[in-house]
């Protein structure tokens, strides 16, 4: 692994005590309260970022050559990526334009701060496609770390941002980049509900259905090819999963009662939901196309939220058959699982649980007198950390990556969304200007990213 | 059979006793259940019973505690009129829809509607109503009556509608 790295797992770990007034000194000096405005157009979402860790990477990215002259930008892209993912700062390049190594005059680089630095070119090919040539150096040892080179339409040039961003993030963190992801959230406006699904950074917002009904319940196959979720439309809650290319859908639970808490097997071949066709609110699983109906809980109380674990082997649950609404997990068994594992004993309110993509811990919403917050507890040492301190926060996701968290807050009686990091370190706001959005969905990974 | 109906005929006479000074009578007229709901019974060429806001069928809805789902004592004779009318008119059908303030999880709201509903079916199917007569569904926080963020909205939203086919 490269050295740029180590010294700032070293930086970390000294870091400890001095957090708290270092993330103070950087909220009220540093600029890191920033709006992300694209072209009105395109930007669903606007971005803001709070606080931060003091110990950030700090990263130079010289815009590239002839970048100028294309109708969309690739290095203010790379920039908000980075800035967003709260691990890395911005060094100004000072008014230095360095396209090649041999440029680059290291010192100068040093003296600003960065630790990295990133520069490229842009060319338009007579085919009007746009070859991007960029490299990620490392200052101190003077070495290039990253040098790649894609060729791609006008249309996938922010799409080919993001890859540079995860890239740079993968290299200089240790960790899996989630930039080329996308996100799934409910937008109420009026008395229409819609679903969307945008890029991670909010950008390319697209409208999958529209309803003058609630949608509730996004889940992501783990391929993100469809969406399952529940509306309302037959006026009473029904699950649906819809094909994002086509468009297509189907009405996968459709039983006497209600119908809601869709949730994804790690194969996707099958869907855990909560039914009460047979009393109360059960868990069953079924085939994702809707058939074969196999019960899981035989509780007398509410047993709802399921979410499988990685492996495939658990699911975990919200269930208040020990009086009040607390976080169990099952094992997936061909014979009645009567057997649950009680997770959370916390205080009188913990729902909404989520599996981190390693499995090793869980996100959910802690009540904590009348506020309700985002929280994660490991499984193995069974240790509970408080992420928000909003009133109402509601729907945690995790990225795919662990990192971070996205979530469902209210800001003056209006829903927005919210991002976490999962050491409670790193805040961020996504607003649009109008409308209600809720039950945010991180998706999965694209196929070529994954492990 | 005849435990359950005398156990509903106690309730029902309790119920009449509080409201009306005529004494009430089980029986399977019109005019008992004129008599039930405290008013002078409505002809059967006159109106419907379940819209005439002068008979306790247009009442539909049975409001909850905080986090709770048990119906409460109030409420009883409403909804056992209901369960009475279903008896009688076996092609009529209901739909039970439970609703919970907006505090909390999205669906841990929709099951705690969905219990509402069904503590409402389980007194009338403890009446004798059949149960293909009644689906209890729950639209959770997600159709709120009130919109507010206050202990008013949230006691309005807390809250089992009794919804006839049709409607």
């Amino acid at each position: 692994m490269i050295s740029i790295i180590s010294p700032y797992k070293i930086f970390f770990s000294k870091v400890g005590s001095m957090q708290n007034s270092l993330r103070q000194f950087s909220c009220h000096t540093l600029a890191l309260i920033f709006c992300l405005f694209g072209t009105p157009l395109h930007a669903a979402l606007d971005i803001e970022i709070f606080g931060g860790g003091a110990s950030q990477i700090p990263i130079a990215i010289v815009p590239f050559a002839a970048e100028e002259r294309l109708t969309q930008g690739v290095t203010a892209v790379v920039k908000s990526d980075l800035q967003r993912s709260g691990l890395f700062r911005m060094v100004d390049s000072d008014g230095s334009a360095p396209h090649e190594p041999s440029e680059i005059v290291y010192p100068n680089w040093q003296m600003r701060g960065a630790n990295a630095l990133v520069i490229g070119t842009t060319r338009i090919l007579p085919n009007g496609q746009i070859e991007v040539r960029y490299r990620l150096m490392d200052v101190a040892r003077q070495e290039i770390l990253i040098s790649d080179m894609e060729t791609v339409s006008v249309k996938q040039l922010r799409a080919v941002a993001h890859r540079m961003a995860d890239n740079i993030y993968e290299k200089l963190t240790g960790d899996v980049g989630v930039f080329s992801t996308r996100i799934a959230y409910v937008v109420k406006q009026g008395k229409k509900y819609a679903l969307q699904v945008a890029d991670a950074d909010g950008f390319n917002a697209r409208t999958a259905i529209e309803y003058t009904q609630p949608i509730i319940s996004l889940a992501w196959s783990p391929d993100g090819t469809k969406i399952a979720y529940v509306s309302f439309e037959n006026k009473k809650p029904v699950i649906h999963v819809q094909t994002l290319a086509t468009g297509a859908r189907k009405a996968v639970a459709k039983f006497r009662g209600s119908n809601s808490a869709p949730a994804w097997s790690p194969d996707g071949k099958k869907l855990a939901v909560v039914l009460s066709k047979k009393g109360g609110s059960q868990i069953f699983l079924i085939n994702s196309d809707g058939s074969g109906l196999k019960r899981l809980t035989r509780s007398s109380g509410i047993d709802t939220e399921p979410n499988f674990s990685p492996d495939g082997k658990s699911i975990i649950f919200t269930s208040d058959r020990g009086g009040s609404p607390q976080i169990y997990q099952m094992p997936v068994t061909g014979s009645a699982s009567g057997v649950a594992e009680r997770l959370t004993f916390e205080g009188s309110y913990n729902v909404s649980p989520q599996y981190r993509h390693d499995g090793r811990s869980f996100t959910f919403i802690h009540r904590n007198g009348s506020k309700f917050n985002v929280a994660i507890q490991d499984l193995e040492t069974r240790q509970v950390q408080l992420l928000t301190d909003s009133l109402f926060d509601e729907s945690p996701s995790f990225a795919p990556n662990g990192k971070i968290i996205l979530y469902a807050t209210e800001i003056k009686g209006r829903g927005i969304l919210a991002a976490v990091s999962s050491d409670g370190r790193t805040r961020q706001r996504l607003s649009i200007q109008k409308g209600d959005i809720r039950e945010p969905e991180w998706g999965p990974l694209p196929k070529w990213r994954r492990k | 059979m005849k435990k359950i109906l005398s156990i509903v005929l106690v309730v029902l006479l309790s119920a009449c006793a509080s409201k009306t000074t005529k004494p009430g009578g089980e029986g399977g007229s019109q005019a008992d259940k004129g008599a039930m709901s405290g008013e002078s019974a409505s002809g059967g060429a006159t109106g419907n019973p379940l819209t005439d806001p002068n008979n306790i069928l247009s009442k539909r809805s049975v409001y909850f505690d905080f986090d709770k789902y048990v119906v409460k004592e109030k409420y009883n004779s409403m909804v056992l009129s209901h369960a009475r009318y279903l008896r009688e008119n076996s092609n009529a059908s209901i739909r039970l829809e439970g609703n919970a303030d907006e505090r909390g999880s999205r669906e841990y709201n929709l099951a705690l509607g969905q219990r509402r509903a069904d503590s409402v079916k389980r007194v009338m199917t403890l009446a004798g109503t059949q149960e293909s007569q009644i689906e209890s569904v729950s639209y959770g926080e997600e159709k709120p009556r009130a919109v507010g963020h206050n202990e008013a909205a949230w006691d309005e939203n807390r809250r089992a509608d009794i919804r006839y086919q049709g409607e």
